[in-house]
């Protein structure tokens, strides 16, 4: 298929090869296949999403009458209003939007501090290796894949202690105590990579411990700050299991109003409520997904595949 | 005395996060172990009593309920998301022109959380109104789909909705691991004239099995930990069909005031994660001990 | 005055021993170079002098003042490192004073020195870049600028050159030189290049397995090797090493050894003895190839050995050929005129000039 020299980069950038199978499959066929089996993949997973947003957007009779994947005939934004200002979380009313601004107040300082300490920490473990640092990153990492159920009843008992069992404050402290392990890793795998050589030629130029870091790493760590942002903000924004366990009522985050909303047993299901929900409960972050997925991919193959 | 301070400087910063840890992690592990040991009920008991937690919960057709879930859910999980991950990850590193913007498509269920996740494929399954009424006016009107109220069958809508979310996360991992084989050990095999399902069985897939390694080491972790996704989807129903040992915990814990049964089926589920965690963080830090 | 002193220095990593019992001294306006094979630990102690490591045992002395417990910024030196170590956000302007702005040298000051710095290595046209943007002899000359700036009593230099490509690497080595004559620096040089330790030390210390083989001037490692590693360590290429015995003919020492089924016998009594010998001892000589020709050009009609020789192999190098002989069970190099015509198998005419070899002892390698 080629011809000649200039076209050498295009055999050598050439896939496995299609031709010589000599079982009457053509390249053409084979290409339409693999494109067809692309799209199926493609309409699996957008379906969920795409029903989703429809469904959200019918009447309860359109819903109850229609077909699942058919498209509104007209479009209501009642569902929407209502998942946002009175649907019911349990005893109280008031839609999700105090949930997510409940979220908004328990992400925010909690990323940033985890962020924060994993970086100092990252730095220090990887940079200024003392005797057993070794040891306490291994701890620590370990730290981030134990099952939580562990530490479930023991949290709940240290929070009511301590006054803050049922607050944001005290969730933003579980989010953090738990983060620390991950956002470590990230930094000190990323840090690591950096030549000591520069380590040592700071401190010939006569800087100290911090002076280095904020002036020579933070400088050059934009691209693990924003992973380990978007991974940390991922995971406390869609967390369950700590929203649910460690708050009450009014200090909830809007994955726990969420599933109160849907599993609501009083009255009528209003599925379109509940899928208008949904999707607002997704928006924050898929639109991080969306808008910097690079880095969001780049966190999750640094955490799991050895960084 | 200024040097006396900095050379203790990088253990005095890292000494308050690991001191969390150690309370936080490691000093409730030790407080959740200790109480599967006691009779604690509604309220935590400090007198130790042997083995009567284990015993009882093993003696609970509930627990092997949310095991046997437990089990099944892992292996059907790990596998069809390993299937599907691998599959998609080779198509996709055909050079395709799209490959972005599919990408992209086939990797956002992972920023979703698992309630909505569990939500959305609730609502998909909904026998009546969901799959089962579509496939039923397509001109099947015998159609069944009702798995999510089948206590027979509820645990694989549990693995349908997983692999959905999780599976684009492996074809990631996957074509990364592809992305990184030498070029030129391909071009050898194409010299030698090796025809492409040849390449792919035994050349380039075994090369890939560290990823194999991590992805079922993450997913078997994510299965071990599913609360989330149950709890929105089937909330452990029907009844308690779909039961795992996580929403079992949950519910001894905090509406059955059986609190010794909680700490010990904690126990039991730290003990199945560090089997499989355990020996993989050691084999990877010692690699990266250089 | 010594600028540098180490004094018994020793280092253990865990019950490995890097660095076995160090003394060294050097004078203001010294260049030493550390050289050896790796694993020597010619880096380990130089990190030392630095302070970026601590000795197991010994003191470090700068300026005659013990500063072992000195941190690196203290004890007034600068070091240029192997992969440069600059800093990746900075420009060359903030790399260079960096170490000022750290300890707070008044902006005029600042600007002063950099100018100074920046018009003695010409990178003032860089100044705004970063050093993703210098190409590798650029960074070398930021890397230098950065230490040329601090004005330290001592000028530490860990392999600099290895990352350049040969031409690079020759003509960085002459400005390192035009440096030290310029400013009289006092440096302390680590490389594993013997020819860059030859070209640039006032003084060279052979290193091998953490001691310190042989310290003097280049000359005289040269000349007069104190052990057959230093013998085929410095000079290149290597020095010819036959081994032999000690004999008297005509009521003369000479050096005998085994050649194609004779004895090829070598007067040596002009040789100057450091150690007194048994009759009949076993020895090796050492003969550098400058001193095997073809006998047209006689080095001062010194003592001297003609013999035919059969070529093996020959390499030129535009202006000189050296060719490999057999010779005593093993190989002899000569240096000859590219313009001679040897063909190898054809016997060919081999002046020894003996008035520069060196002999040594067969077991424990030290020179005799």
């Amino acid at each position: 298929m080629t011809s000649g020299h200039a076209d050498t980069k295009a055999v050598l950038m050439r896939p496995a090869p299609k031709r010589r199978t000599g079982r009457g499959w053509t390249p053409a066929l084979l290409r339409a296949l693999l494109f067809l089996i692309l799209g199926l993949f493609v309409l699996y997973y957008s379906l969920p999403l795409f029903v989703m947003i429809v469904t959200s957007l019918k009447s309860l009779e359109e819903i109850r009458a229609g077909s699942l994947l058919g498209l509104p005939q007209a479009i209501e934004l009642t569902s929407w209003k209502t998942a946002w200002e009175s649907a019911c979380t349990g005893v109280s009313c008031h839609g999700l939007k105090p949930y997510f601004w409940n979220s908004i107040l328990l992400v925010v300082p909690a990323v940033v501090i985890s962020t924060a300490l994993g970086a100092i920490n990252g730095y220090a473990i990887s940079k200024w290796r003392f005797p057993g640092s070794n040891v306490i990153f291994g701890l620590m990492l370990f730290g981030c894949f134990i099952p939580f159920q562990v530490v479930l009843l023991p949290m709940a008992i240290t929070l009511g202690t301590i006054n803050l069992a049922g607050s944001v404050a005290g969730l933003i402290l579980v989010h953090v105590v738990y983060g620390i392990g991950f956002t470590t890793l990230f930094f000190r795998n990323y840090y690591v990579t950096v030549p000591d050589e520069l380590v040592k030629a700071a401190k010939v130029d006569g800087a100290g411990f911090f002076a280095i870091f904020t002036r020579i790493f933070l400088p050059l760590s934009t691209p693990v700050i924003v992973v380990t942002v978007i991974w940390q903000f991922t995971n406390i924004w869609n967390d369950f299991l700590f929203g649910v366990s460690f708050s009450q009522g009014g200090s909830q985050p809007i994955t726990v109003a969420l599933n109160n909303i849907v599993n609501s047993t009083t009255g009528v299901k209003e599925y379109n409520v509940d899928m208008a929900a949904a999707i607002i409960a997704a928006i924050p972050t898929l639109l991080v997904y969306v808008v910097a997925g690079k880095y969001f991919i780049r966190g999750l193959t640094a955490g799991s595949v050895k960084g | 005395m200024k040097n006396l301070l900095d050379r203790h400087l990088p253990k005095i910063v890292v000494a308050p996060s690991f001191a969390a840890v150690l309370f936080f992690v490691y000093g409730f592990i030790g407080w959740t172990l200790y109480v599967s040991f006691t009779k604690s009920r509604i309220l935590p008991k400090y007198d130790l009593v042997g083995w009567l937690q284990y015993d009882k919960l093993f003696a609970t057709p509930r627990w092997y309920v949310a095991l046997d879930n437990l089990f099944v859910f892992t292996g059907l999980f790990v596998a069809i998301a390993i299937l599907i991950g691998l599959l998609l990850a080779i198509l996709l590193d055909q050079k395709i022109r799209a490959e972005g913007v599919i990408r992209t498509i086939y990797l956002y269920p992972m920023a979703l959380s698992f309630i909505v996740t569990g939500t959305a494929w609730k609502w998909l399954l909904n026998p009546g109104l969901g799959i089962e009424k579509v496939v039923q006016d397509l001109g099947f009107p015998d159609f069944k789909f009702d798995w999510l109220v089948d206590p027979e069958m509820a645990i694989y809508t549990v693995v349908m909705a997983g692999v959905w979310q999780s599976s684009g996360f492996v074809m990631a991992l996957f074509l990364a691991g592809l992305r990184s084989i030498n070029e030129e050990i391909v071009r050898a095999a194409q010299v030698d004239g090796v025809g492409p399902f040849r390449l792919y069985f035994h050349i380039i897939i075994p090369s890939l099995r560290p990823v194999f390694v991590s992805a079922v080491i993450v997913l078997s972790h994510l299965a071990i930990k599913s609360f989330d996704l149950v709890i929105a989807l089937t909330h452990g129903g029907p009844g308690y069909a779909t039961d795992m040992p996580a929403t079992f915990m949950y519910a001894m814990a905090f509406s059955r005031g059986q609190l010794g049964q909680a700490a010990a089926s904690a126990t039991v589920m730290l003990a199945t994660v560090s089997a499989v965690i355990i020996p993989y963080l050691y084999s990877e830090l010692r690699r990266k001990h250089d | 005055m010594a600028v540098l002193q180490t004094s018994k220095l020793y280092k253990n990593f865990g019950p490995v021993e890097v660095l076995k019992d160090i003394n060294i001294s050097i004078e203001e306006g010294a260049f030493l170079v550390l050289v050896g094979p790796s694993g020597c630990g010619k880096s380990t102690l130089l990190n030392i002098v630095a302070g970026l490591e601590k000795a197991s045992a010994g003191d470090v002395l700068i300026d005659d003042r013990v500063v072992n417990d000195v941190a690196p910024k203290d004890r007034d030196i600068a070091m240029v490192f192997q992969s440069y170590a600059l800093y990746p956000t900075m420009t060359v302007e903030k790399n260079i004073t960096f170490g000022m702005r750290v300890r707070n040298v008044p902006r005029q000051e600042r600007e002063e020195a950099l100018q100074r710095v920046a018009k003695l290595l010409h990178i003032e046209p860089l100044l705004r870049r970063k050093p993703s943007q210098l190409s590798g002899g650029q960074r070398q000359r930021v890397a230098m600028g950065r230490a040329l700036v601090r004005r330290p009593k001592l000028f530490l230099f860990d392999e600099p050159l290895s990352n350049l490509d040969a031409k690079l690497r020759s003509r960085m080595r002459s400005e390192i030189k035009q440096l030290h004559q310029q400013f009289g620096a006092t440096i302390v040089y680590v490389t594993h290049d013997q020819t860059e330790a030859m070209s640039l030390a006032t003084k060279i210390a052979v290193m091998s397995e953490g001691e310190i083989i042989q310290l003097g001037a280049p000359q005289e490692l040269y000349d007069r090797p104190n052990s057959v590693f230093v013998a085929d360590f410095i000079g290149s290429p290597a020095m010819n090493l036959i081994r032999g015995r000690i004999e008297a003919r005509d009521a003369k020492p000479h050096f005998v050894a085994d050649h194609d089924g004779t004895q090829v016998a070598l007067p040596i009594d002009h040789y100057d003895f450091e150690r007194d010998l048994r009759a009949d001892q076993e020895l090796i000589l050492g003969i550098r190839p400058e001193y095997i020709t073809s006998g047209i050009a006689n080095h001062h009609g010194a003592v001297s050995v003609d013999l035919e020789l059969v070529p093996l192999l020959m390499e030129t190098t535009g202006f000189d050929q050296y060719v490999m002989f057999e010779f005593c069970g093993g190989e002899l190099i000569g240096r000859f005129s590219s313009k001679e015509s040897i063909d190898v198998g054809r016997p060919h005419r081999v002046q020894l000039d003996l008035s520069e070899i060196s002999l040594f002892d067969p077991e424990a390698e030290f020179r005799v």
